[in-house]
């Protein structure tokens, strides 16, 4: 009961996908134990980041049914704004603080003005009106290197307490340091999984449920009466506010920012793989798709070299599996999953469940 | 109260290039139903779409219950307690029977919070709604779907129900499970306007009728009268009741 109410009563609907669920959420609640190297430890906390944002870009895409290109700019936001307080104005939690609040608030007024602004019009104008402002601000942070450090990005300490070389307990437990990078991991870990319960809370609300209709059929929304515009930009602004969060768990983590890191094109196309890839309009599809992701982008290149040398007695194959071909094997793998789950693997997994 | 709950007067409508309705002056009695007849084409579902708002009108006044509600938005008509059932089974796919009814439900936002009475007649009207209540209402039948989109437009009290070809494509029997529901909200005092090609349909439920013909209405008068006169019907419509 307690699990259905935190859960917003969406369960995961079939036993596979909660089994899967339960794995990757004892993996990652424990993953500074089970994998205490850096790169390891790296790769959760990133799954963590995407999580948080691919979820949130389900809200709008998967939910609302908007086609935005402008998320991965609240997520730079999210990051500069960590970043600019910090090396700017000093490593204090204070300073952290209002880094956070400050992008939160900016990245309010400028989802309202989008939403406001561009929602009206008909949806590939919508995309177009979005990527030509993401570009827009991934130029502008470039060249405000004063501010943002263009180009090369801003290296900043964070406070004393979430400092790599800072102790909380000067013995290991588990052979486990308990350092202030260890405190940061659990600080995203418990952010993600509130942000996750939130947004299930929300699109499981009455304003979700007519965010579902004003994806299905506009116009019937308005016929009940239902003021779609208005309903489209508080979606947008919610999603924009979570897509920050996501960036300022980044520059938590990484202790960096730069264009390249949370405002390319790039990364924004890895959101849109990951959601369709996971399930559109079902959350966890976001977890699943983000783990499968960022698991095959960090480790496809080990495996392929793996691969390689195991095919050496056959050159063409092993130049086929070569680990700089990693990209063209990833696209290959996502071109089969998305062929054979046309519903993302949440949507399969339950209509599987449900005997569909 | 009594009188004229809606009235158009003068409509002109244009969609795109096209010009739909040519003046169309049409009334809807409080408390009665209102029968929109006429060929296909002569801009029926026009005249509704542009009552809700969902087409604007280019000229001539809509009035509703003695406001002038033409330059409204749709939602701002809607929340004058009209509702709206378009044509070709017009419910939300994705979402369960549940969903889609409490979607229209401005008092509640869990079915909990819905008037237990209320809804104890919806499900005596329509039992397909309560045997399907947490189903996705994508996977119900034709007729099912019709039943689903006429309860949420009833699930709370309404001064004006527009309909638009209920028994579009269903088969007879569940056309007859449709007469008899808007029989019991014509009983109950609901004002209903009602947009239908079935004969049956319009002879058993019309009190007034209104057929259109190029954009125009061309004949008003009671549906009594009219269901009576087959020439009046032959040359107005091309066929007979």
């Amino acid at each position: 009961m307690t699990l259905n109410r935190l859960l917003s009563d969406d369960l995961p609907r079939s036993k596979i996908l909660t089994a899967i669920l339960l794995t990757l959420f004892v993996l990652l609640a424990l993953a500074p134990f089970i994998a205490p190297g850096v790169n390891a430890l790296s790769v959760a906390a990133k799954i963590l980041i995407f999580i948080v944002l691919v979820a949130s870009f389900d809200l709008l895409l998967g939910y609302t049914g908007i086609v935005s290109f402008a998320h991965t700019m609240f997520f730079g936001i999210g990051a500069y704004g960590v970043a600019i307080a910090c090396s700017r104005w000093g490593a204090t939690w204070l300073n952290l603080g209002l880094g956070i609040a400050t992008a939160l608030v900016l990245s309010v007024l400028l989802a309202l003005a989008i939403g406001l602004f561009s929602l009206r019009v008909r949806a590939i104008f919508f995309a177009m009106i979005t990527l030509a402002i993401a570009s827009a601000f991934q130029t502008l942070a470039s060249q405000l290197s004063e501010i943002t450090g263009g180009e090369d990005g801003l290296n900043f300490s964070l406070p004393d307490m979430l400092a790599s070389g800072y102790m909380y307990v000067e013995q290991p437990i588990f052979g486990v340091s308990i350092s202030g990078r260890f405190v940061t991991y659990y600080i995203l870990f418990a952010a993600a999984l509130a942000m996750v319960l939130a947004l299930l809370r929300i699109v499981n609300s009455p304003f979700g449920r007519v965010l579902q209709a004003i994806r299905e059929n506009e116009f019937r929304a308005e016929a009940i009466g239902y003021r779609v515009v208005m309903y489209r930009t508080i979606s947008s602004v919610l999603s924009a506010l979570f897509a920050t969060m996501a960036g300022v768990m980044l520059a938590l983590w990484l202790r960096y920012n730069g264009p390249d890191t949370s405002l390319s094109f790039e990364i924004m196309l890895d959101v849109l793989l990951i959601v369709v890839i996971g399930g559109m309009g079902t959350i966890y599809g976001s977890v699943i798709g983000a783990v499968l992701f960022v698991v095959a982008q960090s480790y496809l290149q080990d495996l392929l070299k793996l691969g390689s040398d195991a095919a050496s007695g056959l050159p063409w194959l092993a130049a086929l599996l070569s680990p700089d071909r990693w990209l063209l094997w990833l696209g290959v793998l996502f071109v089969l999953s998305v062929y054979y789950f046309p519903n993302g693997i949440v949507g399969r997994l339950r209509n599987r469940a449900a005997g569909l | 109260m009594s009188g004229l709950l809606l009235s158009l007067a003068g409509v002109h409508t244009h969609i795109g290039a096209y010009h739909i309705l040519h003046g169309v002056d049409l009334t809807v009695p409080r408390g009665q139903l209102t029968m929109l007849l006429g060929r296909n084409g002569a801009g029926k579902t026009t005249a509704l779409r542009t009552i809700m708002g969902l087409w604007r009108a280019s000229a001539g006044i809509v009035t509703f219950d003695g406001q002038d509600i033409t330059q409204l938005a749709t939602p701002q008509i809607a929340r004058l307690k009209i509702a709206y059932v378009p044509e070709n089974m017009g419910i939300f796919a994705d979402l369960t029977v549940k969903e889609n009814v409490l979607l229209a439900a401005t008092q509640a936002s869990h079915a909990s919070d819905l008037d237990g009475q209320r809804l104890k007649w919806i499900f005596g009207l329509f039992p397909a709604v309560e045997k399907f209540w947490d189903y996705p209402a994508g996977k119900l039948s034709g007729g099912q779907k019709q039943m689903l989109a006429v309860a949420r437009a009833i699930v709370e009290p309404r001064e004006l129900l527009i309909v638009d070809e209920p028994s579009k494509g269903l088969a007879p029997s569940i056309v007859n499970n449709m007469i008899d529901a808007f029989a019991q909200l014509k009983a109950e005092g609901v004002t209903i306007l009602l947009v239908e090609q079935n004969i049956n349909f319009a002879k058993r439920l019309g009190d007034h009728v209104a057929v259109m013909d190029n954009g125009r209405v061309v004949h008003r008068g009671s549906m009594a009268a009219f269901a009576e006169d087959h020439a009046l019907q032959q040359s107005l419509m091309g066929l007979t009741l």
